[in-house]
């Protein structure tokens, strides 16, 4: 869990199943819960990796990549 | 339901009948806690002074209750220090709640370790502490020209005139400097024409200061949405004389006069205090601003405290950093007042605290922007920190309900000489030197009140400068000895104290004996380490080892003799 630049590549074994237990974990919340429950997540996987070049890199990207 | 405080009589000046225009070296305007700690420091050095006040009280209002343990060093170097400590509430514990539980999420402390003089914070009222501070000045013979209103400022290259309103007529007085200590609305400001930039937060604050006897801790509480403000926060503070600050968040859309009603706010301190007896002393409502000049200084005008920099009380850090204004300018204005320094060492004054106001109003807005959440989004995050904070320590750090007044570290500061040697610990150029329990002469005492005492002040024919030198290596000490006699002839001179045991210590040196160990510690010291201290007590250099020309060196870049472009480290 100690690599000093962002992964790009994948990394999570199962990618359906996680992507499925995130979804799941936002169902029948209001936009207002949902936006917490995001924002909780975001912080616990920020401290996570800790490393403020890292996380400024992952801000980046999804800063980057608003497609609309 | 009001607190009152004596008033002050007005007492016609003699420019009135004479119709001559007074002269003096500096004039300060403003009789606020800046203002007086200003006109201290400069009657403290020998510089004759007079400060001019447009009222004739104290600040009666609810405003500054919370003094930091740098202001109070401060006040202490000034003699008035114990007083302010004796007369307030201490506190160095904070409570953090959030929603409907009544535990708290989040307690910090903010005296990390034992041993200092001045505990992390104070609460007193302003009324107090200016009273504290005009007695201290009467103490020093100063005058306080009350229902003196300067209504005219005329600047020239080599000083002001201005034109003084009195309840009896106008006079004019000039001055070579002119110190604007006149407070947010500022009218020197205004009347130089200069903007002051920053950004209004939409919101409004209650304060309610009220009398009740409740023995609750006195340690600060602060409730992110309770049940009793919802959707708000809300602040509780104890003051002496059992007179208590409940501030509570309101929010933008109110209607200030139904709010204002003191039945409206006995219903919402019942809320938050159920069951407590009260009266009021004091309520107001207040929306708060962070902003600043863009320079303190304009040539023989220099703003201090909130008429340069104006940030939102959480933090604490509008009158605490005023102060420090005036602890900075002191010495620099009596260096260049007596000849012993260039007027651009005035300048160091405004890039130094420009620097920490810039530290304060951002450390205010990143609270405010907590306090009062912009967005939706910025709120989630804000209620999602607090939710992770009781279970998830990595959370707490984030919760900011203030970042509470801490001195600025003047690390960019051009006076300070860049370290050569390495060290560990907190101290660093540009940092305020650390107290500690030491003994000297067999007498127990505080470093900074002994070093305020045998070193500052205008009894003392230098300016403060100090060295404290770790002593204990017998070539190094030798050495000193000479050192320390030659740098006490020097124009601005520098007294030289030898931390150790009067067993072994330089000859002709006091010995300061680190009896706690507190000086070791906290300054990482070793025999041959040497710490050159400002008069502000704000360290300018230090070295493991250095011989008396870069001690010199230190001394004339920190005055102002010396371009800092020019330093060569040329480690000793
Ligand atoms: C609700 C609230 C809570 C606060 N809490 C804290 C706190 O806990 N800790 C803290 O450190 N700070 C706090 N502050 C901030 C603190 O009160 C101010 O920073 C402090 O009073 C500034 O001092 P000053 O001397 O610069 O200005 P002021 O205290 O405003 O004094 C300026 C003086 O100049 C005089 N004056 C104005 N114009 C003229 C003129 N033309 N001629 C002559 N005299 C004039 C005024 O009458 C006044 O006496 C708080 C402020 C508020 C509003």
């Amino acid at each position: 869990m100690t690599s000093d630049t962002l992964a790009l590549t994948p990394r999570i074994s199962d990618p359906d199943s996680f992507y499925e237990a995130l979804i799941e974990a936002h169902r029948g919340l209001s936009e207002e819960a949902s936006q917490r429950l995001n924002a909780r997540l975001i912080l616990i996987l920020a401290n996570q990796i800790g490393d403020r070049k890292v996380l400024d890199e992952a801000l980046a990207l999804a800063i980057r990549t608003d497609r609309t | 339901m009001m607190a009152t405080r004596r008033s002050y009589p007005f007492k016609r000046p003699p420019e009135l009948d004479s119709g001559k225009r007074g002269h003096l070296p500096v004039i300060v305007v403003g009789a606020g806690p800046v203002g007086l700690t200003m006109a201290i420091e400069l009657l403290e050095r020998g510089i004759a002074t007079v400060v001019l006040d447009d009222d004739n009280t104290v600040s009666i209002g609810s405003r500054a209750i919370c003094y930091a343990k740098r202001a109070l060093e401060i006040w202490d170097r000034l003699g008035c220090g114990e007083v302010m400590l004796n007369k307030g509430v201490t506190w160095n514990v904070g409570k953090v709640f959030f929603g409907d539980d009544p535990e708290p999420v989040y307690t910090f402390n903010m005296l990390d370790e034992e041993g200092y003089k001045y505990p992390g914070f104070i609460n007193l009222q302003q009324y107090y502490n200016e009273e504290f501070l005009i007695a201290r000045l009467n103490e020093l013979g100063g005058e306080i020209r009350w229902k003196n209103t300067v209504v005219e400022v005329t600047p020239a290259a080599k000083g002001v005139t201005i034109a003084v309103d009195t309840p009896e007529g106008r006079y004019e007085m000039a001055c070579d400097y002119l110190i604007a200590a006149d407070g947010s609305r500022s009218p020197i400001r205004k009347m130089l024409g200069l903007d002051f930039e920053g950004q209004v937060f939409e919101d409004h604050f209650l304060i309610a200061d009220i009398k009740m006897k409740q023995d609750f801790p006195s340690e600060r509480r602060f409730w992110f949405d309770p049940p009793f403000n919802r959707g708000q926060s809300a602040l509780l503070h104890k003051q002496p004389d059992d007179v208590w600050r409940l501030d509570l968040q309101l929010g933008w859309d109110i209607d200030r006069d139904a709010e204002m009603k003191p039945e409206r706010v006995a219903e919402r301190v019942r809320a938050a205090l159920p069951g407590v007896d009260f009266e009021f002393e004091w309520l107001s409502i207040y929306t708060f601003q962070c902003r600043r000049l863009d320079k303190f200084r304009h040539g023989r005008v220099i703003f201090v405290g909130d008429s340069a920099h104006l940030v939102s009380p959480f933090g604490a850090r509008g009158a605490n950093s005023g102060v420090q204004d005036a602890d900075n300018l002191g010495w620099k204005l009596q260096l260049v007042l007596t000849g012993k320094a260039p007027e651009a060492l005035l300048d160091s004054y405004d890039a130094e605290r420009v620097y920490a106001a810039k530290e304060n109003i951002l450390n205010s807005t990143r609270s405010t922007d907590f306090i009062t959440p912009k967005s939706a989004v910025s709120r989630a995050f804000r209620n999602a920190v607090l939710e992770l904070a009781r279970e998830a320590p990595f959370a707490r750090p984030f919760v900011n309900s203030g970042r509470l007044s801490v001195p600025a570290i003047l690390r960019e500061s051009a006076l300070n000489t860049p370290d050569s040697d390495a060290f560990a610990g907190k101290m660093m150029p540009g940092a305020p030197a650390a107290d500690g329990r030491i003994r000297v002469n067999g007498r127990d005492e505080w470093l900074l009140t002994f070093l305020a005492r045998d070193n500052g002040g205008v009894h003392h024919k230098g300016t403060g400068f100090a060295a404290l030198y770790f002593a204990g290596d017998a070539a190094a000490d030798k050495a000193m000895a000479e050192t320390a006699k030659a740098l006490a002839q020097d124009a601005i001179p520098v007294t030289v104290y030898a931390i150790g045991t009067p067993a072994a210590a330089p000859q002709g040196l006091t010995v300061i004996e680190d009896t706690a160990g507190h000086l070791a510690r906290r300054y990482d010291g070793r025999p041959g380490t040497i710490y050159l201290l400002r008069p502000d007590h704000h360290i300018t250099a230090r070295w493991r080892a250095a011989d008396i020309a870069a001690i010199r060196r230190a001394r004339d870049l920190a005055t102002g003799h010396r371009a800092p472009a020019q330093i060569k480290e040329t480690a000793a």
